[in-house]
């Protein structure tokens, strides 16, 4: 009996493992290295400094073409912000809405507004970016392979035309205005490398590197994509903790009721 | 209260004496939930019947809720997901429950079938209670493919994409039925329609085929791991609260894998191209089904001809309705076959093996590996189990469930 338990246990462990191969297999282009992310593992956490210095990136740069539709300013406050420091921050936006007569006009941003899209629709969006809309952000963590280390490693894996190899150049025939992105699936990529060394300049200090700020803004992207993970974390310990419990008195109890019959 | 198996239970409580003179449903539980001579040798592949009706009524409850906030609409569909993550309270754990709930209910009926075939349960006099059984598979199949397409993003619409066109390879009429099962000459709001409707509507048809499943269970009772029918009352034990109790335990055992992956990976088992939002212009680079297709879609494709491919891999599945004729063996458990428990076995890492060509893109070894292993699956239902029947020397059997169980005890 004991036999047939392990081997059933290493035919689910076979199928669990064959699902995790498949998201492994299906990366075509050079895998992202491994980065150590506060919140990995399964008392992960977000880093709150890193993930509002995040927001001042998307803000100042990736704003300018990328939407993050499924958020609201409002949703800034699990950050760690006040709401008062929430509405400094968006001072400066105005969102579209009609007004009382039905007109089209632009107002402040409030709370409750979803982010500004920079583009009214898709069509605008691809005809301002050489055709290709630039994807909405809100999940974007989680919808590619690899997730927060290739939206870093593709963040900081630009290689400019003349630091590249000949063979790479005809292999991936690159012409001198593309963008070659060691991490992008065939390399050519329609966005122009868009952080650089002090892009931006941190309130807190932080020094503005390329890799400081491509971190901060894959923080503040992961939390947008996921902004209950850590409720997650906390329900499933306590979920886990109480099954064990449960789990080892229906142990004893069963013992209990099979010890005449064995 | 309750008597012993065989003669009608008393009631005391007279409001439940009452309605069980008119409508004998506590009777009904005593006889088949607590009195119910159960053989007592079971293991704990047992318990996977009991880990698949807790599943089941999980994923309706679960998908009850997330109906209540989901928008079918092509346009709408994709976000309203992302609403109940987000915005309705706790509805991220009501979504990984039912999308991950989905995998541990294959894994449960996966297990659950692998026991019926290593211990013959299929065997006369059980063969309707295991078609009933496949019955249930092909609806979860069906439920599971149109609940994947829901969320509308990239793998659930070529998913969708690629598994209805398959109908198109039907000589003459193909076309027809698949413009027929989108609504109109593309997937769009009508197909996502439609799937919504039949993903609410077939758990409810499972939940009735699980029902005659069960009553055919309880005419002959249980098989047992040594496939001997029980001779007598020392070779059973009542149902409660005997397996009540082994079955609760293993279902919190379950439970406990589940909430894992629950509440610490629950986007491991998916595929992360379906959090990009549905685009009929762009398609995927590897169009891949959820993990639990993967064996039959390998099936699909190792066959080089689209109409050869989709018979291929439906006749995986319909070579299970004529299981119980096509093992000759009067043997029901492995245990006693010494040579069928291997093929056996090696028919699990065969489908192992075909899940693995499923995931990977038809190309290089992975073509010979998918065809070799898709030959092996059907030289095992259709030449090993006929002829094993016939050539194979069973080991010697106990007398009965108790001298396997007290002979075990002893040695």
């Amino acid at each position: 009996m004991r036999r047939l338990i392990v081997s059933g246990a290493i035919a689910l462990a076979a199928l669990v493992t064959g699902a995790g191969a498949v998201a492994i297999a299906a990366g075509t282009e050079a895998h992202p290295p491994k980065r150590s992310w506060h919140f990995q593992g399964p008392f992960g956490t977000y880093d709150r400094a890193a993930a509002q210095r995040g927001y001042q990136v998307y803000a100042e740069v990736c704003a300018a073409c990328h939407s993050l539709s499924l958020l609201a300013y409002r949703n800034l406050m699990e950050l760690g912000l006040t709401d008062n420091q929430v509405k400094g921050l968006i001072k400066d936006i105005v969102v579209p809405d009609l007004n009382d007569d039905g007109q089209p006009i632009e107002r402040p941003a409030r709370l409750s507004d979803s982010f500004r899209k920079p583009f009214p629709n898709v069509a605008a969006a691809a005809a301002a970016n050489n055709g290709k809309a630039p994807p909405d952000l809100s999940v974007i963590v989680k919808a590619r392979e690899g997730g927060a280390d290739y939206i870093y490693a593709l963040l900081t894996g630009y290689v400019p035309f003349d630091k590249l190899s000949p063979e790479q150049v005809k292999e991936f025939s690159v012409k001198k205005d593309d963008n070659f992105n060691t991490y992008f699936p065939g390399h050519k990529i329609a966005m122009t490398p868009p952080l650089a060394d002090d892009k931006v300049t941190y309130a807190d200090g932080t020094k503005a590197t390329l890799g400081q700020e491509a971190s901060d803004v894959t923080e503040f992207l992961a939390w947008a994509s996921e902004p209950w993970m850590e409720d997650r974390k906390r329900t499933g310990v306590r979920v886990i903790l109480f099954l064990l419990a449960l789990a080892g008195l229906m142990y004893a109890v069963k013992r209990q009721v099979w010890s005449n019959k064995h | 209260m309750a008597s012993s198996h065989g003669t009608p239970p008393v009631f005391n409580n007279k409001v439940i004496a009452w309605i069980d003179h008119r409508l004998p449903i506590f009777s009904y539980i005593e006889k088949e939930y607590h009195t119910f001579p159960t053989p007592r040798n079971f293991n704990y592949f047992w318990n996977f019947g009991a880990i698949a009706t807790v599943m089941l009524v999980l994923m309706i409850a679960t998908g009850v809720v997330l109906a209540t906030n989901y928008t079918p609409h092509v346009l709408m569909a994709f976000d309203s997901v992302e609403r109940i993550d987000r915005d309705v309270p706790q509805g991220w754990l009501i979504r990984d429950l039912h999308m991950n709930g989905a995998s541990f209910f294959f894994i449960a009926v996966y297990v659950h079938i692998f026991r019926g075939m290593y211990y013959g349960s299929y065997k006369a006099p059980r063969e309707l209670l295991w078609i009933l059984g496949v019955v249930i598979f092909l609806l979860m199949m069906a439920t599971a493919f149109m609940g994947y397409v829901l969320p509308w993003g990239q793998m659930s619409f070529w998913g969708a994409t690629v598994i209805t066109s398959l109908f198109s390879a039907i000589p003459v009429v193909g076309d027809s039925i698949v413009t027929w099962l989108w609504g109109g000459f593309s997937i769009g709001n009508p197909t996502l329609n439609r799937f919504y409707a039949l993903h609410y509507l077939l758990p409810f048809i499972i939940v009735a085929v699980v029902a005659l499943h069960v009553v055919a269970l309880h005419v002959h009772g249980s098989n047992n791991p040594t496939g001997i029918d029980p001779k007598g009352p020392q070779d059973t034990v009542p149902f409660h609260p005997y397996y009540t109790m082994k079955d609760g335990f293993g279902v919190v055992v379950f439970l406990i894998v589940y909430s894992l992956v629950v509440f610490f990976g629950p986007d491991m088992l998916g595929d992360a191209a379906n959090y990009i939002p549905a685009d009929p212009l762009v398609t995927p680079t590897h169009i891949v089904p959820e993990w639990y297709f993967l064996p039959f879609y390998a099936i699909l494709r190792a066959v080089p001809d689209k109409l050869g491919g989709v018979i291929a891999m439906f006749g995986a599945i319909a070579v299970l309705f004529v299981l119980p004729w096509l093992d000759t063996s009067r043997v029901r458990s492995s245990t006693f076959r010494p040579i069928y428990k291997w093929c056996m076995l090696l028919l699990v890492v065969d489908v192992v093996v075909l899940g693995f060509c499923g995931a990977n893109p038809p190309a290089g070894f992975w073509i010979p590996l998918s065809q070799a292993a898709t030959l092996y699956y059907f030289v095992h239902f259709l030449i090993l189990l006929p002829v094993l029947g016939k050539i194979e020397r069973p080991l010697p059997m106990p007398p009965s469930i108790a001298d396997a169980v007290l002979k075990k005890k002893a040695g």
